[in-house]
């Protein structure tokens, strides 16, 4: 019996520190709770961060083979913690202004980063699955908790729903990959697949309600119902935290099921995923024009780039999965850049969430428009953005994999894509001001904001860093 | 025909009749006893594959806490069953049709050889303890996924009381606390009125009168 929890340290310190925060909360007279919560959330993340092991050994597991850590994880870890860290300085003002900045909301988002920390350690279809519910009963939850908008609960129930019906699925599934191949550990399954001994009609028929599952965890069409209606309906800083760390762990819980556990299937699940990729790419770039609300718009969009995160993967090569992890790490900043800018310009009683209301923000603001601008060209993927060398470097990898129409497919839909983010900015230079307030906000999270905009123009200058660190991330995993 | 191929039979008859009676009975609370009984067979037939464990915490979860709960919410909602039924005869076509497809493709995946469920695991010795070997499995081989277990549990905790623990307006809720810390001056407060006497000697009598009612 070979625990090595040592390796788990970074999720045990995190879950201690929730326990901490949580009898902080209890006992903090009601005038300091909130600058306490938002110190120890602070210090909490930072802690986490820095406990993450080097990615660069090779893999070592935990557990009994249940966990794992390896470069990935590591990876992934740090960059997830570093969403929540900027996404929490975002949010603050916007939460304590709603009276959402409870001890609650602190400690479901912890919960969330908890669960989505064991989702990319994972090497057991148990502990998948495990931390697949923790994050996803912490997402709806943290949906729900603005209860007094009947937006929100609605967007709460139809999420909780089709959540539990999609993990239903997944579970379905893995129970179908245990019956054929006898194992829940995925190097085990991996073994059993490769010498083909499962039963191939059940293992296929299994891998069916596994990538159901996954898509609609991942919100690729046609599981994409729930996108749009969370987003729009969601509190701000709870789509901002939707939309930017889950969908890393969402990577990782697909490579470690998909790459790992069912390569061996590899045939079968790159048709399902070309079907995926197509049907988001276009429902998402197509749909997303006729939108009038920036969040919802920006639903259609994350599901657009989805389907190109779904393009890296089924490549189903080590270059593939690297420039997806790259994908997601940096579309994630963006979309950190994209509603935090939301946030920013978001006041008391008033949420900057319609496309009407960035009209004339030019003339209101240049410095925000200008780094508006920047946040649209990187999700459009024109140069020199980060956006364009994600982009670039999933096409590449897809057509080394020798999938060329699809390539060409995907260049013309985010052609497609280019003209909504291309029409806010149209909106912020070209028309006259609505919306005359003058633009708050926190000092800390505005200049927070244009180190964010600016790392998308850095990383997009100078993209190796982070490509090369994804690279050998996945190398040292697979 | 073995002992236990009769009870097998005798079990799965009645878990069979109870399905249809849960689906089939109009009043809910019926449809609910009848959900019982069809856990009890279930629970008998797990019996009979030598999964005891798994049979007591069907009981003991299912018809023990959450039927009892789900009785509960039955009882409570005043569900208007005449509406809920309003169309049955209308969708009753379609309906079939995706029944029916469905039968057919369970029974032919089901009855496929290649699903390999022809093949039954054997029976395991008589000495082999269920719950012993399940117990020493979940604290030591599934450690890590017993404590994350635990962890989703404190989330639903959480979540549930942050959910509904809300302070209403309306509600008139007593302070206990600001009750037993209250002091005499602040129940009786001493106003000092200007005496009119002088003006109007009788309506001053009737202003001082309202204003010590007040």
């Amino acid at each position: 019996m070979n625990h090595n929890i040592i390796l788990a340290l970074p999720e045990v310190t995190l879950l201690i520190l929730i326990g901490g925060i949580m009898m902080v909360d209890l006992f903090s007279a009601p005038e300091k709770r909130a600058d306490r919560l938002m110190g120890l959330a602070v210090i909490t993340l930072l802690i986490v961060g820095a406990a993450v092991y080097n990615p660069f050994v090779e893999a070592r597991f935990a557990f009994n083979g249940m966990f794992v850590v390896d470069g990935m994880a590591a990876v992934l870890k740090v960059a997830m913690a570093a969403c929540l860290l900027i996404g929490l300085l975002y949010s603050r003002d916007h939460l304590e202004k709603r009276g959402l900045f409870t001890g609650e909301y602190v400690m479901l988002m912890l919960f969330a980063l908890l669960g989505m920390m064991v989702m990319v350690s994972a090497n057991n279809f148990v502990t998948l699955y495990l931390g697949l519910e923790i994050q996803a009963l912490s997402v709806y939850a943290l949906v729900a908790l603005q209860r007094d908008s009947a937006r929100a609960s609605e967007a709460a129930m139809k999420y909780f729903i089709l959540g539990a019906l999609a993990s239903g699925l997944l579970l379905y599934g893995i129970s179908m990959v245990y019956g054929a191949t006898g194992s829940l550990d995925i190097e085990q399954v991996a073994k059993s697949v490769g010498f083909s001994q499962g039963n191939t009609a059940l293992l296929a028929f299994g891998l069916v309600f596994v990538v159901a599952g996954l898509a609609f965890k991942l919100g690729v069409v046609p599981f994409h119902m729930w996108v749009p209606d969370v987003y729009h309906g969601a509190a701000t800083p709870t789509t901002m935290l939707l939309s930017t760390a889950p969908k890393i762990a969402a990577f990782a819980f697909i490579v470690r099921i998909l790459g790992d556990g069912l390569a061996g299937m590899a045939g079968d699940w790159q048709l399902m995923l070309v079907f995926l990729a197509v049907l988001s790419l276009a429902i998402g770039n197509i749909v997303a024009i006729a939108q009038t609300n920036l969040k919802r718009m920006l639903a259609y969009s994350t599901i657009s780039h989805m389907g190109f995160l779904v393009l890296g993967i089924l490549a189903g090569t080590n270059n593939g999965y690297s420039s997806s992890m790259f994908y997601v790490v940096t579309y994630a900043l963006t979309a950190l850049a994209s509603f935090g800018m939301i946030l920013l310009l978001s006041r008391e009683g008033f949420e900057a969430e319609n496309l009407e209301d960035f009209k004339g923000l030019n003339q209101r603001s240049p410095w925000h428009a200008f780094l508006m601008l920047i946040v649209m060209f990187s999700l459009a993927g024109i140069p020199p953005t980060v956006g364009f060398f994600a982009k670039l470097s999933v096409l590449q990898a897809a057509l080394e994999a020798g999938w060329v129409w699809l390539v060409v497919f995907a260049v013309l839909m985010s052609v497609i894509g280019a003209f909504y983010y291309l029409r806010v900015v149209k909106l912020m230079y070209m028309d006259a001001p609505v919306d005359t307030a003058p633009i708050g906000g926190n000092a800390v999270a505005g200049s927070l904001l244009t180190v964010n905009t600016f790392a998308l123009l850095l990383l997009g200058l100078l993209p190796s860093g982070l490509l090369e660190l994804c690279r050998r991330a996945i190398a040292a995993s697979f | 025909m073995t002992f236990q191929a009769i009870l097998f039979y005798l079990f799965g008859a009645v878990l069979v009749a109870a399905g249809l009676a849960v689906i089939t009975v109009k009043n809910a609370v019926h449809a609910a006893m009848f959900l019982v009984l069809a856990f009890f067979t279930a629970a008998g037939i797990w019996l009979l594959l030598y999964a005891e464990f798994l049979a007591i915490t069907l009981i003991l979860v299912y018809v023990g806490a959450v039927m009892v709960l789900f009785l509960f919410v039955v009882m409570m909602l005043d569900i208007n069953f005449a509406k809920l039924r309003e169309g049955f005869w209308r969708y009753l076509p379609v309906a079939a049709t995706v029944a029916i497809v469905m039968v057919v493709e369970m029974a032919l995946l089901l009855t496929s050889k290649s699903f390999g469920l022809a093949t039954t695991a054997a029976a395991p010795a008589a000495d082999v303890s269920n719950v012993k070997s399940l117990g020493r499995v979940l604290y030591t081989e599934y450690l890590l996924p017993f404590e994350l277990a635990s962890v989703v549990l404190l989330i639903a905790i959480i979540a549930a009381i942050a959910l509904t623990l809300r302070t209403r307006k309306e509600t008139k809720y007593q302070n206990m606390g600001e009750q037993v810390r209250v002091k005499a001056a602040d129940r009786l407060k001493i106003v000092k009125v200007k005496s009119e006497v002088d003006e109007a000697p009788a309506a001053s009598a009737t202003s001082a009168g309202e204003g010590s009612k007040s």
